[in-house]
């Protein structure tokens, strides 16, 4: 049944084209295909594939950015599908990610962000300079599980223990875990300002991600 | 006695990486990049400047599209030549095109203790020591702060930090902690008062601004305002590109220039379109992103090219280059920093660049180490050594004492070589004993590396800052901090 367009699906995750998947995504709703069973059977194996190769050293950085692109690109097509459905994909939390006000500092946080979606986190991502409402807002609106937080100056890292303030006020912690990274944390710096988890690079980033939601 | 400073002068090494073609090509995708594709410029003032000069301006996106003749005039007013001026003028720094100075890296997080060997947060302290030593080294001519005073408030830890610097060292300080309007104001006040005044500052500047710009085709507002603030004062400013191939730059070396390269000049020129005539400079560390991981490498072939064809640029564009060299992303002074710190450096002084940065970081430009300050001296004396290349003359041919000699025997006692033996390298830390002492004292570079800073730090005394001038920098600081 289908294995050709499965296949066909895990393959354009594995060329990381968003065209490509989105136009097999379209397909298989002409075909009636349910969207969960396209996503698990189809595409979700070229995201593993691409993930073990990325684990081993064969695959590089950007294979894996572009898998994630073109796994949006599909989902964005199956979503509408899903919710007319009432069915919805399992992920394993949402995470509002954002550098923090005073911050330009981009990279890093794009690719945790880039590592928890293919890892199966919903993330928000607010992009870089955010302000502690803006953010703190946002793990309200979308009852986030983590709010992830990036910080590379000595003089913005500050603004970590401000949001984290910022949602005891609110009475949202600890329900809502925090974790923190950029080139100035360190353990000592988490201590300080009770923060749940840090990490140095964005494959731990996912480690912490997980144990924080109960998954690793 | 001011400290002399070692500068390489006069190159006899010669390297051609970008002919005039390549360079006409990168300097037309630059253009092209500037006037259709913009960058973003997130400052309403430097908008409203661009907007007068009539460049395209979105208020919304803060994207400006410039032509390039507004571009190309704006960079005619840039000087070609002017001085980074010191504490005393014996320390001067001329920019012209025919030095290379070498100062510490900056900005860093973390510092290896000298003492106890523990990697610790950064505290005022350490800028302190770091100055003082670098006051004392012939090879480092002028101060990046080091690092960042974390014990102090974060609004105005740079001002702290320059002070650090001044009561610490004679020599000229530059920073990149400066970065929002605010504290660039105090920061040029502080100049003044130890230039004597906004007068004698523009002609003497004592300190310089470095900011980076954001790629891909972006710059910080704040950062941007810190500059225009300098510039107005005749403080030198330069815009330092970190462009890295695969992330904020295109995969290929020549894309990551043209990129990193309207960073700069865009900035550049808005300096001048708004103080024409105002020193400015051209700043880069490029490099290519770890492939696996995305980091940021310090290191690697790709960097060390980009050492050598930024000065190729930047002399087209007749203004000085400071160039990201050493920062190595290795963990301890060990054979990576040695293999990045060497050819970053050769590359970027074969091209002769103005400034060099910068001695001292592990990890990235992150963390602080002592020994790796002195291994990075003695790589640059290295480098020194090399760029007077092979002199060829009757004297160096040496014909005399080759026919006293003759087959066999040594020249150890001719005259002719207790005459030139002075020119030959003499290492200060590499282990060239024999094989049982090493094994024996199981000591090795680094240990040496270190005690000679916790000796230069112990017995060196600067030249101390005058009192007054100390108690106004205060004041200035205590201002800045009552906002
Ligand atoms: C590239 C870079 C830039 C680029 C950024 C380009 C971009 N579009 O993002 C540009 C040139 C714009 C830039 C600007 C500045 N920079 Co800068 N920059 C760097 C540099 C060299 C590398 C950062 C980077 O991209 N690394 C690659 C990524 C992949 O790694 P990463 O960011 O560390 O992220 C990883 C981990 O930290 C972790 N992580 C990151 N975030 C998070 C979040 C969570 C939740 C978790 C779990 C993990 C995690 O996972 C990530 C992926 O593996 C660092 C030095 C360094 N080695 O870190 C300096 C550095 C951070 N910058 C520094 C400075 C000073 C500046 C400026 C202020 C300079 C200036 N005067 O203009 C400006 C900042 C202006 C502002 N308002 O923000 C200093 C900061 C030091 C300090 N004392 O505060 C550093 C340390 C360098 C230095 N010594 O000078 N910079």
């Amino acid at each position: 049944m289908h294995t050709e367009l499965f296949q066909a699906m895990a393959q354009s995750i594995i060329d990381g084209d968003p065209d490509a998947a989105a136009q097999l995504a379209e397909e298989a709703i002409e075909k009636g295909i349910d969207p969960l069973t396209a996503i698990n059977q189809g595409y979700v194996l070229g995201v593993n594939f691409v993930g073990d190769q990325f684990s081993c050293g064969n695959a590089f950085l950007p294979e894996l950015v572009m898998a994630g692109e073109a796994m949006k690109a599909a989902v964005a097509i199956l979503e509408p599908e899903m919710q007319r459905r009432g069915s919805s994909r399992q992920m394993l939390g949402k995470v509002v990610l954002a550098t923090v006000q005073g911050d330009i500092h981009e990279i890093g946080k794009s690719l945790v962000g880039t590592m928890l979606s293919a890892a199966g986190f919903q993330v928000f991502d607010l992009g870089v300079d955010v302000a502690v409402p803006k953010i703190v807002g946002k793990a309200r609106e979308v009852d986030a599980d983590i709010v992830a937080l990036s910080a590379l100056l000595t003089t913005t890292m500050v603004r970590q223990r401000d949001v984290i303030e910022a949602l005891d006020d609110l009475g949202l912690r600890p329900k809502v875990k925090v974790m923190v990274g950029g080139a100035p944390v360190t353990s000592e710096w988490v201590a300080e300002i009770g923060a749940d988890g840090y990490s140095e690079d964005a494959i731990g980033a996912v480690e912490i991600a997980k144990r924080l939601v109960g998954a690793g | 006695m001011p400290g002399k400073i070692k500068s390489i002068t006069n190159p006899a090494l010669r390297l051609q990486i970008l002919s005039p073609e390549d360079v006409q090509r990168i300097h037309s995708a630059t253009l092209e990049i500037i006037a259709q594709v913009g960058v973003r410029f997130p400052s309403h003032w430097a908008l409203d400047l661009w907007e007068q000069h009539g460049a395209q301006v979105d208020r919304e996106t803060f994207i400006v599209k410039a032509p390039p003749d507004l571009i190309e005039n704006a960079l005619k007013s840039a000087p070609p030549v002017y001085t980074l001026a010191a504490r005393i003028p014996e320390q001067d720094l001329p920019m012209d095109g025919n030095h290379v100075y070498l100062g510490t890296d900056g900005c860093g997080v973390e510092v290896i203790d000298l003492y106890n060997g523990e990697r610790r947060r950064s505290r005022l302290q350490d800028v302190v020591e770091i100055a003082r030593i670098a006051d004392y080294l012939e090879e480092i001519a002028f101060h990046w702060v080091a690092l960042s005073a974390q014990d102090y408030p974060a609004e105005t830890r740079g001002l702290h930090e320059l002070r650090a610097i001044w009561e610490n060292s004679t020599k000229h300080a530059q920073t990149e902690s400066v970065y929002n309007q605010t504290e660039a104001r105090a920061a040029v006040e502080m100049a003044a008062a130890i230039a004597g005044g906004r007068e004698n500052l523009r002609k003497r500047p004592v300190l310089s601004l470095m900011q980076c710009t954001a790629s891909p085709l972006g710059h910080d507002g704040g950062s941007l305002e810190a500059a225009l603030v300098a510039a107005e004062a005749g403080v030198p400013v330069g815009f330092m590109t970190m462009a890295a191939c695969l992330t904020t730059g295109p995969a290929t070396l020549a894309g990551t220039l043209a990129v990193g390269n309207a960073e700069v000049i865009s900035a550049l020129a808005l300096v001048q379109l708004a103080h024409p005539g105002s020193p400015v400079f051209y700043a880069a560390a490029q490099t290519a992103s770890d492939l696996r991981t995305g980091a940021y490498t310090g290191g690697g072939p790709e960097d060390y090219l980009f050492g050598a064809a930024t000065n190729v640029l930047a002399d087209f564009y007749q203004v000085p280059l400071s160039m990201g060299s050493f920062a190595t992303g290795a963990k301890q002074p060990n054979w990576q920093a040695g293999v990045d710190n060497s050819l970053s450096t050769f590359m970027a002084c074969v091209a002769m660049s103005d400034m060099l940065l910068g001695v001292g970081f592990l990890h990235g430009s992150r963390i602080w180490s002592y020994a790796q300050m002195l291994l990075d001296c003695e790589i640059y004396n290295i480098v020194y050594k090399m760029m007077q290349g092979i002199p060829v003359d009757d004297e160096t041919l040496a014909m005399e004492a080759i026919r006293a000699v003759g087959p066999g025997g040594n020249f150890l006692a001719q005259k002719h070589t207790r005459k030139h033996m002075r020119e030959l390298f003499v290492p200060q830390f590499m282990d060239r004993r024999p094989y049982n002492v090493w094994e024996e004292q199981g000591d090795g570079p680094q240990d040496w590396a270190l005690a000679r800073a916790r000796q230069i730090l112990e017995k060196h005394q600067p030249e101390p800052l005058d009192e007054k001038l100390s108690k106004e920098l205060g004041r200035i600081i205590a201002a800045a901090e009552r906002g």
